[in-house]
């Protein structure tokens, strides 16, 4: 939180309190602005959110910890696949809300567990071939499991999941109190920004943590840290695991909002794409990771809407689909964000970490 | 019997493939100890670029001998491959030679999806039919084992360059001076070597081999379309890890080894599992012999540094 009103430009630095007020207005007010321009901009709100909670869970790995992992999505579609299973009509089961989530949660833990104990001794790049292996291993069983007996229906995904039901309240059912009605997508967009605040609360006490100091030690250097005794074995596992738990959480939130799975959702570009958000951001700051996931879900959509008419009006025709300049842009932005601006949009707090380490010079 | 024969046969031809996208990377990792993730994008480029002049040719004259047209849209291919490789070294990776790991990583990644974009841009998101130039009529040396010239094509071909690369290096000043650049940067460009001349070398050469790895994989399939060197360029890099990365000769023992070990895991997964994994696992075996090596023997077969990156 206290991250994030820095972040606010002029403000952050005089005034911190008023800087917090700020965040909080525009958190509240976001939807209802978006709102005058459409529906869709709300549920690329919502979709922001829930991105925004995996630059966050990928930024605790990538950025606190230092270990740059590829197949994050995998955590994601572990989340979102303990929710199709236990709640659609796939194996007839409707299990409630809040027992898949904590569900979801502990098989995504246990999954980067698994993923952690063999990478253990694997660091920079021969770590993230591995994970992006790990990743694709997932998608692989995720469209390959229907047979011969079917457990994900392959690469159709699994439709009709239920919406989320907080103790008898469907968020995907509009809300009456007298006369007002409020729109579902609002519902979702609140309830998200909530596990969103939480998380980041979390994460922020998590990083100034004795464990997210450790992380930055071990992370800065490695060989340093366990020469002061720090138990980097664990480190790693605690980060993996933690790391993917956000994953999973937002896993679950995104298979109930999105109504279905398949593993077109979680392949190896969603990886790069949330990756590139935490490093557009940037790495290890909190607010780095929100502001990322807002700006690289948001950017493309306003393309969207810009480029495709402004080429129809151009050339007749449409030249760049919309996904065409989404990837383009996140691998302009991954690319040219490393070479010009390491730190990232936000550079990370010093007191936190060690900027010129991204910078240049010192070679980890 | 002859599924065996068979599948080493398949493996074979995969294998060297991989085996010549493998000693691109190896020989960057080897010079700059970084992982060019965007080697198996060079070889999707060689391959469509290939596509678009032997097509356009074919559309020019159409009663040019096909060898010869195969020849003029290798060419072209290796030129262009040879050029992007060149612009990336130059425009992305330069700059951040002396940045931490993850930066040039990070970059390549991009670099990576960069190029797919482009190609989707330009050659669009359709499958493409390569066409087969060379015939793909099966001929059957032995009882039950089937072999097509564009797999005998491939086999030589691979082979031949490999030795051409391996005389290159060890026999060659600029083969000197490439071993010496990546013993020490520094030293070398003090005994003379111009150590950014044989780093965009290094690069152009691995791009070479990629767009001919390119022509020969997709004249074997027969289709090229803007994803295709995605998975192959994964499956050079295991290979590459495999036989010990920065070693010529652990790449292509490598690339060999990982091909067979494919092709025949390929041939029994269903009857090993009881039917319940079929041959559409078969990605699954690069990603697995990769956690395997890097596991239990970081330095790969060959591979006699001790590396401290792993």
């Amino acid at each position: 939180m206290d991250q994030l009103a820095e972040a606010v430009p002029y403000l952050g630095k005089r005034n911190l309190k008023a800087a917090r007020w700020v965040v909080i207005i525009i958190a509240l007010v976001a939807p209802i602005i978006a709102m005058m321009f459409g529906r869709t901009w709300v549920r690329i709100l919502d979709f922001a959110l829930l991105y925004m909670m995996l630059a966050l869970g990928l930024n605790l790995v990538v950025g606190f910890a230092g270990l740059l992992d590829l197949g994050y999505i995998a955590f994601y579609a572990v989340g979102a696949y303990t929710w199709a299973f236990l709640a659609s009509p796939h194996f007839g089961v409707h299990w409630p809300f809040w027992a898949i989530l904590p569900l979801g949660a502990g098989f995504a833990a246990m999954a980067g567990i698994i993923l952690g104990f063999p990478v253990l001794r694997l660091r920079g790049d021969y770590l993230a071939i591995v994970t992006l292996g790990f990743g694709e291993i997932v998608r692989i069983f995720m469209n390959n499991l229907n047979y011969p007996v079917n457990i994900t229906n392959g690469p159709q995904g699994i439709n009709a999941l239920d919406s989320m039901n907080l103790f008898g309240w469907d968020l995907a059912r509009n809300l009456t109190i007298g006369d007002v009605q409020i729109h579902s997508l609002y519902l979702y967009y609140y309830f998200f920004l909530l596990c969103v605040a939480g998380s980041i609360m979390f994460i922020q006490r998590m990083q100034i943590s004795r464990i997210g100091r450790a992380w930055a030690a071990m992370r800065d250097d490695e060989l340093a840290a366990k020469a002061i005794g720090i138990n980097t074995r664990n480190l790693k596992l605690l980060a993996f695991s933690l790391g993917a738990t956000f994953g999973g959480v937002a896993g679950g939130l995104f298979g109930s909002f999105q109504g279905f799975v398949s593993p077109e959702s979680f392949s190896l570009m969603e990886s790069i794409a949330v990756l590139t958000m935490v490093v557009f951001g940037g790495m290890g700051n909190i607010a780095g990771a929100v502001v990322g996931a807002l700006a690289l879900t948001a950017l493309p959509e306003i393309l969207r809407n810009i480029a495709v008419p402004l080429q129809e009006t151009l050339f007749g025709h449409v030249l760049l689909d919309p996904e065409v300049l989404r990837m383009l842009l996140l691998s302009l932005a991954m690319i040219l964000m490393m070479l010009l601006r390491p730190g990232g949009l936000i550079p990370a707090h010093a007191r936190y970490s060690r900027p010129e380490l991204l910078g240049k010079g010192v070679r980890t | 019997m002859d599924t065996l024969l068979q599948q080493l046969l398949n493996g074979l031809v995969v294998g060297s493939v991989y085996a010549l996208v493998a000693l691109g990377y190896t020989m960057v990792y080897g010079i700059l100890g970084l992982i060019n993730f965007a080697h198996g994008e060079v070889l999707m480029v060689g391959a469509l670029t290939a596509l678009t002049v032997i097509t356009t040719l074919m559309g020019v004259s159409p009663d040019m001998p096909p060898l010869l047209l195969l020849g003029i849209g290798l060419l072209a291919a290796m030129v262009v491959c040879m050029i992007v490789a060149f612009l990336m070294e130059r425009l992305a990776y330069r700059k951040l030679r002396n940045a931490p790991r993850l930066a040039p990583l990070i970059t390549a990644i991009g670099v990576s999806f960069l190029l797919q974009t482009l190609a989707m841009i330009v050659w669009g998101r359709n499958y493409h039919t390569f066409p087969q130039l060379i015939s793909t009529t099966p001929m059957q040396p032995i009882e039950g084992v089937y072999i097509n010239p564009i797999q005998i094509t491939t086999i030589v071909a691979s082979a031949i360059i490999m030795v051409g690369l391996v005389l290159l290096v060890t026999r060659t000043k600029l083969g000197r001076a490439m071993r010496a650049t990546a013993e020490n940067h520094r030293v070398a460009s003090l005994m003379g070597v111009d150590v950014n001349k044989i780093i965009s070398l290094t690069f152009v050469l691995g791009a070479a081999l990629a767009a001919v790895a390119g022509v020969l994989f997709a004249s074997n399939y027969g289709i090229a379309h803007y994803a295709m060197g995605f998975m192959p360029g994964l499956k050079a890099f295991t290979a590459a890890v495999l036989g010990g990365i920065g070693n010529l000769g652990g790449a292509m023992l490598g690339g060999i080894v990982l091909g067979l070990v494919e092709a025949v895991g390929a041939g029994y997964i269903e009857h090993l599992t009881f039917g319940f994994l079929n041959s559409s696992y078969q990605d699954i075996f690069a990603f697995v012999i990769l956690g395997i090596v890097l596991i239990f023997r970081p330095t790969g077969l060959l591979g006699e540094r001790v590396s401290d990156r792993a």
